[in-house]
């Protein structure tokens, strides 16, 4: 066992520090607090074409395709680097082109399409969003009710999507529609390309619990979409869609600083009528579990980059980091607000992290939902993993028109 | 990166766990349990045959003289058949006592018969309820003879050696003492668990031979962490065995015109349980490489590997006797000999009071 890269791993790695060094910080922000809403787009299509100009935008995708030629591996120890800068990427729509629609056109689509999205989705040229989610389709996506109908050689669209990110600065996005009502759910859907600026779309923003808008509601009405923008032949659409979502849920480990030790400064600090918080068996019982957990999961991310390093697919086994973290993220920063009892409800001078706390807890919250609900990926580690039975879908064989509810 | 057992380690493992599974069956516990047995002298000698005991013992001293790790992949294969040997009582705790702190000569004299196990040695500290502790040793050594009450002893009956904890004119020292002789007298234990007597272990004025130099409580924690990093590979053996029973006997059993593996109830059972597996793995590998190359922080690493291989093995023997449903209550069944091993695994070394107490302190000094 070591932690080191392999002679060819460290080459890779130190000429991705060279270039970030010398490119990386005229588009890093001064400290990592988030973009403005405002200034995002622009910083954003403006690091994808310097980084695409390097020859990073797909580091293991063959070099005719706009790639680099190079490995899983490569890619995971260029995010490793990059993420020491605070660069415009990752978060909202902003990845999405390169990481979810050119991978489905790549695989699925023809060679036109290929040829006219990739060169102006990997330098940025153009963001992309997701119009999958529907009011009624969140866990059972097959259900949506957005419907798709021949007119000569085009398709009109109606109806409603929702939790798409950045949909309203995206210039193009991907689309699940019902193109035939007539076959069971899974079996009536294609995949389209959506030029944001086509009539009839209207993209509302939602107001979320925490006070942000990164999602939008997005209606679509008598919307145009020409056949030549259809990806996947017709009716494989969820096909298409799955490829998508791998790449989604493909992500590692979950490298972040322990937050336990920073609970433990926190409880340091806290008074109790005899000494501090951290004084207390029970928490101290409840920090040695959680950082039990966070190191587990730290060190399950580098089992994982070591299947990378040898080429293989990433193991169904990931659909855990996601599962463990979330609800960790949701319980400790609950216990962070404890620690202080009724003042850990209120931003105050000696808590200068209340604020970072308040927003972790109520991000915990569609944490455990989006990508896969708690729920979801525990069925999928059991199927998966487990090789158990799936769950009975009493609608799988049924066409789509004649269900109930 | 490369954080994954070795070719080598992975064929070590694999040969282990063949003759494990093929020797320790559930149908062989259960006639050892039903017989008195004290241990499984048969399964001893093959284990020895192959090479297992000696593993980490220094080739000088008539072991392999391969690495932690390769001691850690064997205690998986233990614990995942409940083996009734004494390998973790004369391995992972007399012989890396002897290993660590023994003279050249008791390393000379002793190393390479329990390499071999020709000799069976154990570990003696806790001298009844509350954890094993440097401050509250009643146990005295002084002038070669070794006086007091230990107990629990792990595999005392069938043992020849045993490293003592014990204090000399009040400060904790470490004894190397030989059980056949007058001065020990040794009592089995009515034990949780069947498959691995304990002794109560009286010593009056028995010949002993200091171990070690000075005060021996730093030793004795860096003992502990060593073994406790053997045990959760040991757990998860265990926990990872629960597992596979239980996803066997449910995907087998049928209710209400269903596999009950078919439920989603069952499902997130051992999905869940999947889950502790994993993290408790992680953090044993990260523990086991701590061990071989960066000591520093195996004393946390130990801690936090101790704690998540606790809960998995807890967990995965009470929800495998769960899934099994009324069968799984049946002497017949084999759920029970996790059942009993998990609490036996979660309080020796230290429970898990003792283990998350010993993670934050060692959290706090080093923040």
């Amino acid at each position: 066992m070591d932690f080191n890269d392999t002679p060819e791993e460290a080459a890779f790695r130190a000429e991705v520090r060279a270039w970030l060094a010398e490119n990386a910080a005229e588009y890093a922000g001064a400290d990592f607090e988030p973009w403005p809403e405002d200034e995002l787009p622009a910083r954003a299509r403006a690091w994808l074409r310097r980084r695409a100009e390097g020859g990073y935008a797909t580091i293991s995708w063959p070099k005719e395709q706009g790639g680099r030629g190079g490995t899983r591996m490569h890619e995971m120890i260029y995010a490793e680097e990059e993420e020491k800068y605070h660069v415009p990427y990752g978060g909202g729509a902003i990845g999405r082109g390169v990481n979810m629609a050119l991978p489905a056109i790549r695989k699925h689509g023809s060679a036109e399409q290929y040829e006219r999205f990739a060169g102006p989705t990997l330098c940025g040229e153009l963001l992309w969003c997701q119009l999958f989610s529907e009011p009624g389709a969140g866990s059972d996506l097959a259900g949506l009710r957005t419907r798709a109908v021949k007119d000569g050689d085009r398709w009109i669209v109606n109806g409603q999507k929702v939790w798409s990110s950045g949909a309203h600065y995206a210039d193009w996005g991907i689309l699940m529609a019902r193109t035939d009502p007539k076959v069971p759910k899974h079996r009536g859907i294609s995949f389209f390309l959506l030029d944001m600026r086509t009539p009839g779309i209207d993209v509302r923003p939602i107001r979320q619990i925490n006070g942000n808008s990164e999602f939008n509601e997005v209606f679509l009405t008598d919307v145009a979409i020409p056949d030549d923008c259809r990806v996947g032949a017709l009716g494989e659409g969820w096909q298409v869609a799955m490829t998508v979502l791998m790449n989604e849920r493909a992500g590692a480990g979950d490298s972040s600083d322990s937050f336990v030790r920073k609970l433990i400064e926190r409880a340091r600090r806290s008074p109790r009528d005899n000494g501090t918080a951290l004084d207390n068996d029970a928490l101290r019982n409840r920090l040695a579990h959680w950082y039990a957990e966070e190191q587990g999961l730290k060190y399950f991310g580098y089992r994982l980059m070591t299947s990378l390093s040898r080429g293989e697919p990433p193991p169904a086994s990931a659909a855990m980091v996601k599962l463990v973290s979330a609800t960790k993220l949701q319980q400790t920063n609950a216990q962070a607000m404890d620690i202080d009892d009724f003042a850990g409800l209120f931003i105050s001078p000696e808590r200068p992290d209340q604020e970072a706390i308040f927003q972790d807890y109520l991000w915990s919250a569609v944490m455990r939902i989006a990508g896969g609900a708690d729920e979801i990926l525990r069925n999928q580690l059991a199927e998966r993993m487990l090789g158990l039975p799936g769950e009975i879908r009493v609608d799988k064989d049924i066409p789509f028109d004649q269900l109930v509810g | 990166m490369n954080f994954d057992l070795s070719d080598e380690q992975k064929m070590l493992k694999a040969q282990a766990a063949r003759l494990l599974g093929a020797r320790s069956t559930p149908n062989h516990l259960r006639a050892l349990v039903d017989g008195g047995a004290e241990w499984d002298a048969d399964l001893w000698r093959e284990v020895a045959q192959m090479g297992l005991l000696g593993a980490a013992i220094p080739e000088a001293h008539g072991g392999l003289g391969l690495g932690e790790t390769e001691l850690c992949v064997i205690a998986e294969e233990m614990g995942r058949v409940t083996a009734a040997i004494p390998f973790f009582s004369s391995i992972c705790l007399a012989a890396e006592a002897i290993r660590l702190a023994g003279t050249e000569a008791q390393k000379t004299r002793w190393l390479p018969k329990l390499a071999c196990g020709e000799t069976i040695g154990t570990f003696a500290w806790t001298e009844g309820p509350g954890p094993a502790s440097t401050r509250r040793l009643g146990a005295s050594l002084a002038d070669g003879r070794l006086s007091g009450l230990k107990w629990p002893v792990p595999d005392a009956g069938v043992a020849q050696i045993c490293v003592v904890a014990a204090q000399t004119a009040g400060r904790p020292a470490l004894a190397l003492v030989e059980l056949d002789q007058p001065g020990v007298a040794r009592a089995r234990l009515e034990g949780f668990d069947q498959v691995r007597p304990h002794h109560r272990l009286d010593f009056g004025a028995a010949v002993a031979e200091p171990m070690g130099e000075g005060d021996a409580s730093a030793f004795l924690e860096r003992l502990y962490d060593r073994a406790a990093t053997y045990a959760a590979w040991e757990q998860i053996g265990g926990a990872e065995a629960c597992l596979e029973a239980a996803k066997a006997y449910t995907l087998e059993r049928r209710t209400f015109g269903r596999q009950v593996a078919s439920y989603q109830a069952v499902k997130h059972n051992l999905a869940n349980l999947l889950v502790l597996i994993e993290l408790a793995r992680s953090n044993a590998y990260f523990a086991a490489w701590a061990l071989e190359s960066d000591p520093a922080q195996a004393p946390l690493a130990a801690a936090t590997a101790r704690l998540s291989a606790t809960r998995a093995y807890e967990q995965g023997a009470r929800e495998n006797l769960q899934l099994h449903g009324g069968i799984g209550f049946t002497w017949a069944a084999d759920c029970h000999f996790h059942y009993r091993r998990a609490r036996l695994l979660a309080l020796a070394l230290g429970g898990e009071e003792v283990w998350s107490e010993r993670l934050v302190t060692r959290l706090e000094t080093a923040a």
